[in-house]
């Protein structure tokens, strides 16, 4: 059964959304789901645009009140 | 009955703590109504961002180290004696030795290591400054250089987040010094899109590569490092050469964290305002091994630190809390040999770096030495 962690990145700089993703998936299982909050308005093109690369999968990203859910599946 | 706060971890964040608690509980403490006991996993207290200067033969590496025992309070009850199972339930924590010690009151503060080992080849193929030995090799392999292609490598996550444009700056300023610059070339590889994840610093460093012929790859997640080949290749499908192979090693926290199942990677879920464990009351985690998505930084271990002594110390003697954490960081920036500036922010308030000067480095040069007060409780 796959995990959902979640990482309040919100009004993080440093070191930042996708980075604290980017360690948040080396200590989860393939299948499991990371939903990262961010505050930063470009993680909404910077998750994507990384999870793309190394072939992860975007789940979803909703808005939400002055932050955006962003959630990413490990895909290997 | 005393009140018992047990400290786990001697590293700046944990001896500030005990410092601070003992300043501000003077009295109990003294009356023997409030006992501080400290485990650490060595005699010597060592400043870390020291290691920075190790390599290039700019601080002696005796100048790194403080007997422990001269740096707390003489009234904390220092034991050298590595925690090795931490039982939130029973408020125990068990040790090395075998012994165990019972608490009112825990601090974790077991900082993080350096992990090479997590990425296939770093550890054969590698040099890097974030440990003494590390620093040490790196010095010699620093010294036989004579020219070649230098990577410097920086993974996630890892402490000290502007060490890495530190040490690719002052390279480039020993090298040039060492005249063997115009046979040298240095790629500089960073996991995200840009040369820093804080945008400013990133928008800073920029044109101070191009200034300086220095070559980046970024998006670079190490994947292996060929020891033999002497090639390093990252997860996005790059292969990089290499003479000198500088790594930022990935990090994680401490054993006993993860052998306690207090947190995956031996990050412990912290609240990133109180500081308190995600659902305990009693049990407080500074430095670098909360899990708070914040800088793994000696300033956010020393700010961090202030906050736990002051609701401590709130909480023992008027029941209640005194103040939150703000998220603050400040971390000095070396620029090279002889400039720096610094970036500081929270987590309201965004980063803006300002200009390199000599004034900036010559403070910096300045707090490797004033460090001791810090840990002393007294800047």
């Amino acid at each position: 059964m796959s995990v959902k962690q979640k990482i309040d990145a919100r009004g993080a700089y440093c070191p930042g959304p996708l980075m604290e993703l980017i360690a948040a998936l080396k200590l989860v299982q393939v299948g499991d789901e990371i939903e990262v909050w961010s505050s930063d308005k470009g993680s909404v093109s910077d998750i994507p645009q990384w999870v793309n690369k190394v072939h992860h999968e975007m789940v979803g990203i909703t808005p939400q009140d002055g932050y955006w859910s962003i959630v990413v599946r490990k895909a290997k | 009955m005393a009140k018992k706060i047990l400290i786990v971890g001697g590293g700046l964040a944990g001896t500030i703590v005990a410092n601070g608690l003992c300043r501000q509980l003077r009295d109990e403490v003294s009356s023997g109504s409030v006992a501080m006991t400290m485990l650490g996993a060595t005699e010597t207290h060592m400043y870390q961002p020291g290691l920075l200067y190790v390599p290039f033969g700019r601080m002696r590496e005796s100048e790194l180290f403080r007997d422990q025992r001269r740096v707390l309070d003489r009234r904390v009850r220092f034991i050298v004696d590595p925690a090795t199972h931490i039982d939130t339930d029973k408020k125990t924590v068990t040790t090395q030795a075998g012994k165990t010690h019972s608490y009112d009151f825990l601090v974790i503060a077991t900082g993080s290591r350096i992990r090479p080992d997590n990425v296939p080849g770093m550890a054969e193929g590698a040099h890097w400054f974030y440990d003494l030995e590390g620093a040490r090799k790196m010095r010699d392999a620093l010294a036989n250089f004579q020219g070649g292609k230098i990577v410097v490598n920086v993974n996630v996550p890892h402490k000290c987040p502007v060490a890495p444009l530190e040490i690719t700056f002052m390279l480039r300023d020993y090298l040039a010094g060492k005249g063997v610059l115009d046979k040298t070339e240095i790629t500089y590889t960073y996991p995200v899109g840009r040369l820093h994840t804080l945008e400013p610093v990133a928008k800073w460093a920029a044109p101070e590569f191009d200034r300086f012929g220095i070559k980046s790859e970024v998006f670079f997640n190490t994947k292996s490092v060929d020891p033999k080949a002497k090639t390093v290749t990252s997860e996005e499908g790059t292969t990089l050469g290499y003479d000198l192979l500088v790594a930022i090693p990935p990090h994680s926290g401490q054993q006993v964290i993860v052998d306690s199942n207090l947190g995956a990677g031996g990050w412990v879920p912290t609240e990133r305002n109180t500081l308190l464990r995600e659902g305990s009351s009693d049990v407080f985690v500074v430095g670098d091994t909360t899990n708070i998505p914040i800088s793994k930084a000696g300033s956010t271990a020393h700010f961090e630190a202030d906050t736990v002594v002051d609701n401590l110390a709130s909480l023992l003697k008027e029941d209640r809390w005194a103040r939150s954490y703000d998220g603050k960081v400040f971390c000095f920036v070396e620029t090279g040999m002889n400039t720096g500036t610094y970036v500081w922010f929270n987590y309201t308030t965004p980063p803006n770096p300002g200009p390199p000067s000599q004034m900036v480095h010559w403070f910096k040069l300045a707090y490797n030495r004033l460090y001791w007060l810090s840990a002393r409780g007294l800047l």
